[in-house]
């Protein structure tokens, strides 16, 4: 590890705020002006995460590179930056995901400088979230990270009708932002209960942490965070904003969108929920593990019925998602490290999905699978890609969905199997089997659409399209290198991830619950 | 009689009386210079007062006014939010409006009045201030004789002011026939023991009404839409801005210092009066179609967040209320900024006008952006430090259910401010033609973005100064 005593955190942070303020100071930037200021931005935090990941590679436990600035002081309020070993997982999903999103984006054309302002916007939320201590700053940024996706979509994205109903890009916009921000309400209503509850002494995570809060008090605001999050999550059934979200939007927000925002929403119910409120967690979880079951069965349902890619990519996400919040939800350290792994699987992944949708998009216009057929003749590259995330999606032995769900799986039934029998082991038992037919579901319309797209024969309208370029296949083979690493090596992830829930666990009193 | 103590006030006066003065004798075309006149003598007062040393101990007036850290505070604001809206009357009095003189003199008064709203300690003192403010108010809503709707807005805001002020008296009466004193403290020192009889409480309800009146709290808020949209642009950031930040400071001054004592018998009032302001204000705006009448509404429900603060009155909570009005103050007024720049350009003032600025002109779609971003409290402005400070305060007094509605208004404000942005953003406009703007109004909106947006970042001396303020009643 370099540099120990820079503060690093505040320069992963503010490199993409920076190059955000100086796209926003430029007038009328050149082309590659912007691809330049982007990708420094992109690639400096990238680096550092490799740098800081080395740290938590020797020794995992705890939160590390720590800094403390004054905010206001009244509230106990401070900007206090650290990041543990799933914050420093994410920062690494992040950093790769962004400079990915950022080249599939170079291809946008109108009002760059102003879509890279906002997208860098929010890449700086996302970093914020994830390595508050603080939890006024965690909302701050998460707030911070949500806010954007409004004019992405509203300026950048398109409407598209379907013979049914047409899905406007305003409309879309607007359920996005006003989903996530009804959410941020009940996150904000909590957050204002633990202040009160803790006696004024302030937000910050590591004070709230050691305050004993009664049972009664737990298990009256958890829900507050696991829904107020849980909205970011997808969790059924206040996960309809995303698939809309992301027909709307351009490929670029969409990679972010399913790659990383979607786990602000799960690192918030295990940063503020869980850390903070272990014993209202141990009393909901068990339902969120039926809910978490409902969104892996229902999504794959919704999905097996939908005729446009990105719907399909979309609602399979919130299948996906379910096995994050099952992971959490689980409670038991396999379980919940299978929750962080496929939150790093599911956003390479789902931004892999996005990008060769994206390019298929790009060439043929049109994303209706009825419509497509037999694209592998004219576009191998592409059929591979979407060969290798399809796939991934179905969790085939060797890429990192295995392995997250795998564990997530194994920690249901670890819980179900753990000591005496009860209704809760019962519930975990059921929530491990639904996993396993979610996973099967996800075979059928994975295997389907990849069948008609791309291996039917070739019709007439398609005979001219062309293949991904060079540019396209560098970003997704960046996503696609993370797949097979962590599926084939995920022992470092495993090793840092080993330790990161003893704290929660043994405050909580899981296993005294009937 | 230290009569220095009232010096800021006295030199506006002077600079007020000094404009109506020349208007009479210099010819038209060296009109065009008053704004610039009035800045430059508020900005040397602004100057001058803080480098004159604020006071450290309160300095009394005999029983009239007091010049504390509160007033202090309020009256630099007051001093700094006159200048915002002089400097975005310009052009704005050039195009519309033929009594230049008149206007920037009573736009003066305006800013005396309110400086003299944050000293008061007596009721009569602070019902003259009101009144002084009001009455310039009256005048500058139905300047521009020859629209109908300014006439029109001028009338009704005239007749239910005079009424409200009448309300205003009459509770006054009663609190001084029963107390016998109107001078705040004595007030206080009064009721600190004895138990409010009803006469009394029917006073400081009549107090109240008085109030609601002027920060246009619901049920009483049904002048505020008219007027906001009949005024001239200026005047109705006149009226946004710096009237309510200057009721909302007297409305501090009187209940936390002469009916504290009393609060168990009318904080129910207060907060009931707040609930329905901020979800009616808020629910209202969801469907106007006009900016200005959506900004009253959106206004109207700001008020009703800040009348928690009243109710809920502490060191952290009278704190936030200030940094709260600060923050509000400085947004509308750069909100308002930019309607009255675009106003000056096209004529417009439609929500659906609105479409395509952002290509029209990048620079004021951001700031308007930022500063409704900013009104509906979102990261990283200053109305998000502002509410979340606030709202943790006034949570941490036990009004976290009042609380809870006022994040879920704030949400729905962001619904309606979202509409303008789509509009400006997404929407396509009609006309493409790029707007022209001046040097002045971009400086000056700049700036004020840009201070909306360092605030929201690191807002601690903002924060100092409001506690600082605050700790004059604690």
């Amino acid at each position: 590890m370099f540099w120990p005593d820079l503060p690093l955190l505040s320069i992963v942070l503010s490199t993409p705020a920076i190059a955000a303020l100086l796209l926003l100071l430029l007038r009328n930037p050149s082309r590659t002006t912007i691809i330049g200021i982007t990708s420094v931005s992109t690639v400096i935090p990238f680096l550092l995460t490799l740098n800081l990941l080395a740290g938590y590679l020797a020794d995992p436990i705890g939160y590390k590179y720590l800094e403390q600035y004054q905010w206001i002081d009244a509230l106990g309020i401070t900007f206090h930056l650290g990041l543990d070993g799933v914050g420093v997982l994410l920062y690494l999903l992040t950093s790769i995901v962004s400079i990915s999103a950022i080249m599939i984006g170079w291809k946008i054309e109108t009002q760059q400088k102003e879509f890279y302002f906002f997208l860098l916007l929010l890449i700086v939320g996302v970093y914020g979230t994830f390595a508050s201590v603080d939890l006024f700053f965690l909302f701050f940024f998460y707030e911070l990270a949500a806010l954007p996706m409004y004019p992405l979509i509203g300026i950048w994205g398109a409407s598209t009708s379907f013979s049914r109903f047409t899905l406007t890009k305003q409309y879309g916009a607007m359920k996005l932002v006003m989903y996530l921000l009804l959410g941020s309400v009940l996150v904000w209503i909590g957050l204002l209960a633990i202040y009160v509850e803790a006696d004024f002494i302030g937000f910050n995570l590591f004070t709230l942490r050691e305050v004993t809060f009664s049972q009664s008090f737990q298990i009256a605001i958890f829900p507050l965070f696991a829904i107020g999050f849980g909205v970011l999550a997808t969790i059924w059934p206040f996960h309809t904003w995303s698939p809309d979200g992301h027909v709307a939007a351009p490929t670029p927000v969409s990679m972010l969108h399913a790659g990383v925002l979607t786990k602000l929403g799960a690192f918030g119910i295990l940063r503020v929920g869980m850390e903070i409120l272990p014993d209202g967690a141990a009393f909901w979880m068990p339902w969120i593990a039926g809910i978490a079951v409902i969104n892996i069965i229902y999504g794959a349902l919704v999905t097996t019925a939908q005729k446009d890619l990105k719907y399909i990519v979309g609602y399979s996400s919130v299948g996906h998602m379910g096995y994050v919040v099952l992971g959490l939800a689980t409670m038991h350290p396999l379980g919940m490290a299978g929750a962080v792994l496929q939150m790093i699987s599911h956003g390479v992944m789902s931004a892999l999905f996005f990008t060769s949708v994206g390019i298929v998009y790009d060439r043929t216009h049109t994303r209706d699978v009825t419509l497509l057929s037999g694209l592998s003749h004219r576009m191998g590259k592409t059929a591979g890609l979407f060969t290798i995330v399809g796939l991934a999606s179905l969790a085939l032995p060797g890429t990192s969905a295995f392995i997250a769900e795998l564990l997530v799986i194994l920690g249901a039934f670890a819980r179900a199997f753990d000591g005496p029998w009860t209704v809760t082991s019962t519930v975990y038992l059921l929530a491990g089997i639904g996993g396993v037919i979610g996973a099967m579901m996800t075979a059928v319309y994975i295997l389907r659409m990849l069948g008609s797209v791309f291996f039917g024969p070739l019709t007439d309208t398609w005979e001219k399209i062309t293949d991904a370029g060079p540019r396209e296949l560098v970003a997704a083979g960046i996503l696609i290198a993370v797949i097979l690493g962590v599926g084939l090596y995920p022992f470092p992830f495993l090793s840092i991830l080993d330790t990161q829930f003893d704290a929660i666990l043994t405050s909580s009193n899981v296993g005294n619950l009937p | 009689m230290n009569f220095l103590l009232l010096l800021p006030e006295i030199s506006v006066a002077i600079l007020a009386g000094c404009i109506i003065i020349i208007d009479l004798f210099v010819p038209e075309r060296f009109k065009r210079s008053f704004p610039y006149v009035s800045i430059t003598g508020l900005s040397l007062i602004v100057v001058f007062y803080i480098f004159s040393g604020l006071p450290s101990s309160p300095s009394f007036l005999q029983n009239v006014i007091v010049v504390d850290h509160f007033t202090s505070f309020f009256r630099i604001l007051f001093l700094l939010l006159g200048i915002g809206v002089l400097f975005a009357s310009g052009e704005f009095v050039e195009k519309h409006i033929d009594k230049k003189g008149e206007y920037y003199a009573l736009i003066l008064i305006a800013v005396l009045a309110t400086m003299l709203m944050a000293g008061a300690r007596e009721l009569l003192t602070a019902f003259l201030a009101i009144e002084l403010l009001s009455f310039s108010l009256y005048v500058l809503v139905s300047i521009t004789r020859t629209d109908q709707r300014s006439n029109e807005s001028g009338m009704k805001y005239i007749i239910l002011g005079v009424l409200s002020s009448a309300l205003f008296l009459f509770g006054i009466s009663y609190v001084y026939g029963l107390l016998g004193t109107t001078i705040f403290d004595d007030i206080a020192q009064a009721t600190i023991n004895a138990p409010v009889n009803l006469g009394l409480l029917f006073g400081i309800t009549l107090i109240i009404v008085g109030f609601g009146f002027k920060v246009a709290a619901v049920p009483f808020h049904m002048w505020a839409p008219d007027v906001y949209e009949g005024a001239p642009l200026p005047t109705t950031a006149l009226l946004a801005a710096l009237a309510k930040a200057a009721v909302f400071a007297l409305f501090i001054r009187v209940f936390v210092t002469a009916f504290g004592p009393s609060i168990s018998s009318w904080q129910t009032i207060i907060l009931i009066i707040a609930g329905l302001t901020m979800t009616l204000g808020n629910l209202v705006a969801l469907t106007q179609s006009n900016i200005k009448r959506l900004m009253a509404y959106s206004s109207i429900g700001q008020s009703g967040y800040m009348l928690m603060g009243i109710a809920a009155f502490s060191h952290l909570t009278i704190s936030g209320l200030i940094f709260h009005i600060s923050g509000y103050a400085l947004s509308t007024i750069a909100a308002f900024f930019t309607i009255i720049v675009y106003h000056n350009q096209t004529g417009h003032e439609e929500i659906t006008d609105y479409a395509g600025l952002a290509k029209r002109s990048p620079f004021l779609a951001i700031s308007l952006m930022a500063s409704l971003f900013s009104l509906a409290g979102l990261p990283f402005f200053v109305g998000f430090a502002t509410k979340f400070y606030f709202f943790t305060a006034v949570a941490a007094e036990g009004f976290l259910w009042l609380v809870s509605l006022a994040i879920l208004n704030s949400v729905i404000s962001l619904y309606y401010y979202l509409q303008i942005v789509r509009q400006m953003y997404i929407e396509p406009g009609t006309e493409t033609a790029p707007l022209m703007i001046g040097p002045t109004p971009r400086i000056v909106l700049g700036f004020l973005a840009i201070a909306i947006t360092v605030l929201g970042i690191y807002p601690r001396f903002l924060v100092a100064g409001a506690e600082l303020a605050a700790r004059t009643f604690f």
